[in-house]
C-alpha cells in the first residue's frame, strides 16, 4: 500500500503541461514535500507496528501471527458484533438524516444553522462524559442490548453525516428537482428515492464511509458499555498475545481502509460507465 | 447554551409592517402553521434530545448531588479548591489548543496539496484514509508510536545515527507534548476530512477571474481565497479543539494514566480508582468539561463574527 502512495507522488512531480513551467515546478516542490512528510508520519508507525508483530524473539520474520488470527477465541464474535453495529448505525442515521435534511434544505433553510451547531456537539462533548450520562439514563432493557451502542453511535456519526449531506444538497437545486418530480406526479417517497438519492450519491457515500469508519474504530464507549467489539477485543487480547493483537489491529486498520477505498472506487467506475451510456 | 427554538427560526410570517396590522388571531395562525412546517424535523429533534440533551442533563444533575443523593455544591468546591483537578483542566486546555491549531494548519496544507492533485486514485486513497485515521486511537495508536518513536525504537535509532536523537533534545513521548505529537495522528486526518469540502468549494473560475483582472497570487489569496475559506477553517479548528479536549483512550494507553488531563481523571473515576466518598467528583469533572466546551463555543462564535468583520 505504501508503494502505491509513493508512486503517485513521484508521478505528481512530472509536469504534464509545459505551460508556465518554472512557476509550476516551484509549487510542486512544496506540495511534494508536504505529501512526503505526511506519508512518512502516517506510514512509519504502521510499519513499525507490523514489524513488531511479525518478528520473532530471535529476530527473524514470519507470517505465523497472521496465520494464527482466525483461530483466536472470541475474535469472530467481536468481528460480527462490530459489523452488525456498523450496519444498524448506518441504517438508522441515514433513515433519520436524509429526509430531515432534504426537507430542511427545501422548507426551513434557517433551521440549518441550528442543525450545524447541534451536530458539532457530539464531537466536542467528550464521549466518556456522554456514555456516562447514557448509561445513567437508559432503561435497563436497552442497557442489556448491544444496540444501545448503535443508538449512541448514530449521535456520534451525525457531525460527519450532516456535513457530507449538507455539502451534497448545497450543490443541488433541490427545490427545482422536487417540483419537477412532483409535477410529473411522483409521490414524496419516489421523489426522494428516485430523484434525490441518485443525485446525492457521492454525499451519501462519504457519509456511509465515515460512519463505518467511526463504528469499526470506536473503543471508549464500547469498553465502558462492556461489549466486546473488535477494538475492545484487540485491547483485551493484548494481554494474552501482543504480537497477534497488534497484527489484528494493523490488519483491521488497513482492511477498513482498503474496504472503504474499494466501495468508493466501485461507485466511481459505476457512475462513469453510466454517464458514458447516457451520452 | 441558548439553543434557538426551531419554531422561531422558521416563522412563515412575511416580515415587515404587515405583521403589526394583523390581529392576535393571525399570530396563532402563524404559530400553528410554523408548527406544522416543522413537524418533519421532529424525529431529529427527539433523537437529539434523547441521545445528547438527556445524558448531558443527567451528568449535570449528578454533579450537584452528594453520595446520599442530596443537592450539594461540595463536588464543585473540591474541584475548584485547586490541586490535581485544576491542573488537569489547565493541561487539557493547553493540549487541546496545541492539537487544534497545529493540525489545523498542517491539515489545511495537506488537504490543499491533495485537492490540487490530478490523480483521482490518490485523492480517493487519502479521503478514505482520513476517514479511517480520524477515528483511530487508543491502545493500538499508542503502541504504534511506542514502536516507532519510543526511547529505543525504530525512528529514534534512525535519527540518532545522524546525531539527532530527539530524546536527548527534550522529547518525551510519555509527557504532555508527547501525547500532543501522537494526537496529530488522528487530528490532521480529521482536519483534512472536514476542510476538503470547503477547498473543493474554491472554484477555479474565481482564480481565473482574479488572474484575468491582473491579481497576483498573494492578492488572490488575500482577497478571495482566505476570506472564502476563513469561516470553514475556524469552524474546523474549533472542532479539532473539542476533539483534542475529549480524547481519552490514546492518552490513557500511552502514559498509563499518568498525564494529568481531565478525561483521564474521569476515566480513573469510572474504573473505581477514587478515594471513597468522592464518587460524584467524576460527574463534576464531566460537568466541568461541558462548561469548558460551552465557553469555547461562545468564544468560537465571537471569533467567527469578529473575523468576518476583519475580512470585509
Amino acid at each position: 500500500m505504501a508503494s502505491v502512495v509513493t508512486d503517485n507522488i513521484v508521478d505528481f512531480e512530472l509536469p504534464m503541461v509545459p505551460l508556465n513551467l518554472a512557476k509550476r515546478r516551484r509549487i510542486r516542490w512544496g506540495r511534494g514535500l508536504i505529501l512526503w512528510l505526511a506519508a512518512a508520519y502516517f506510514i512509519i508507525p504502521i510499519y513499525a507496528a507490523l514489524k513488531f508483530s511479525l518478528q520473532n524473539i530471535n529476530g527473524s520474520f514470519s507470517l505465523s501471527p497472521i496465520a494464527a488470527i482466525p483461530s483466536q477465541p472470541g475474535l469472530a464474535a467481536a468481528f460480527f458484533l462490530s459489523m452488525r453495529l456498523a450496519f444498524v448505525t448506518l441504517a438508522i442515521v441515514l433513515f433519520l438524516m436524509v429526509p430531515t435534511m432534504i426537507y430542511v434544505h427545501m422548507k426551513m433553510p434557517r433551521f440549518r444553522r441550528f442543525m450545524e451547531v447541534v451536530t458539532i456537539l457530539p464531537i466536542v462533548i467528550p464521549p466518556i462524559v456522554l456514555i456516562l450520562g447514557v448509561l445513567e439514563a437508559a432503561p435497563l432493557w436497552l442497557k442489556a442490548s448491544p444496540y444501545l451502542l448503535a443508538l449512541v453511535y448514530v449521535v456520534l456519526a451525525m457531525p460527519f453525516v450532516y456535513r457530507s449531506l449538507d455539502s451534497g444538497l448545497g450543490a443541488l437545486d433541490v427545490k427545482t428537482l422536487v417540483e419537477a418530480a412532483r409535477s410529473l406526479g411522483a409521490g414524496w417517497i419516489s421523489t426522494i428515492w428516485r430523484v434525490l438519492v441518485p443525485n446525492l450519491r457521492s454525499a451519501l457515500l462519504s457519509a456511509t464511509v465515515l460512519t463505518l469508519a467511526l463504528v469499526l474504530g470506536e473503543f471508549t464507549m464500547a469498553s465502558l458499555d462492556l461489549w466486546e467489539t473488535l477494538p475492545v477485543w484487540i485491547v483485551d487480547f493484548d494481554q494474552t498475545n501482543a504480537h497477534i493483537s497488534t497484527a489484528v489491529a494493523m490488519l483491521s486498520l488497513l482492511g477498513t481502509w482498503a474496504l472503504l477505498t474499494l466501495i468508493v472506487s466501485i461507485d466511481r467506475s459505476h457512475s462513469r460507465r453510466r454517464r458514458r451510456n447516457d451520452v | 447554551m441558548k439553543i434557538p427554538s426551531p419554531l422561531s427560526n422558521d416563522s412563515l410570517t412575511p416580515s415587515g409592517v404587515d405583521d403589526k396590522d394583523r390581529g392576535g388571531r393571525h399570530y396563532t395562525g402563524t404559530l400553528v402553521r410554523s408548527l406544522r412546517t416543522s413537524v418533519p424535523v421532529f424525529p431529529f429533534l427527539v433523537y437529539i434530545t434523547l441521545g445528547l440533551l438527556v445524558p448531558t442533563l443527567v451528568i449535570i444533575n449528578l454533579a450537584f448531588r452528594s453520595d446520599s443523593g442530596k443537592l450539594t455544591l461540595s463536588n464543585i468546591h473540591t474541584i475548584l479548591r485547586g490541586g490535581a483537578y485544576l491542573t488537569g483542566f489547565e493541561n487539557s486546555v493547553k493540549l487541546a489548543l496545541a492539537v487544534s491549531i497545529i493540525p489545523a494548519i498542517l491539515g489545511t496544507l495537506l488537504a490543499y496539496a491533495i485537492a490540487q492533485s490530478r490523480f483521482e486514485f490518490l485523492k480517493r486513497l487519502v479521503a478514505t484514509a482520513s476517514g479511517v485515521l480520524a477515528n483511530f486511537g487508543g491502545v493500538n495508536l499508542a503502541f504504534m508510536f511506542v514502536a516507532s518513536f519510543g526511547a529505543n525504537s525504530l525512528v529514534t535509532i534512525w535519527l540518532s545515527r545522524i546525531g539527532l536523537n530527539p530524546w536527548e533534545h527534550g522529547f518525551d513521548l510519555y509527557k504532555l507534548w508527547g501525547v500532543a505529537f501522537v494526537y496529530c495522528y488522528f487530528q490532521v486526518p480529521l482536519m483534512v476530512l472536514v476542510i476538503t469540502p470547503a477547498l473543493n468549494g474554491l472554484r477555479p473560475a474565481w482564480r481565473e477571474a482574479a488572474e484575468n483582472l491582473g491579481a497576483s497570487r498573494w492578492q488572490y489569496w488575500r482577497h478571495v481565497g482566505v476570506p472564502v475559506l476563513m469561516p470553514s477553517v475556524l469552524g474546523s479548528t474549533f472542532l479539532l479543539f473539542g476533539s483534542g479536549l475529549s480524547a481519552y483512550a490514546t492518552a490513557e494507553a500511552l502514559t498509563g494514566g499518568t498525564v494529568a488531563i481531565t478525561p483521564i481523571q474521569i476515566g480513573a473515576y469510572l474504573q473505581g480508582n477514587v478515594i471513597s466518598g468522592e464518587e460524584h467528583i467524576g460527574y463534576a469533572l464531566g460537568f466541568g468539561m461541558i462548561v469548558l466546551m460551552l465557553v469555547s463555543i461562545i468564544g468560537y462564535v465571537l471569533l467567527r463574527s469578529r473575523s468576518s468583520k476583519w475580512l470585509q
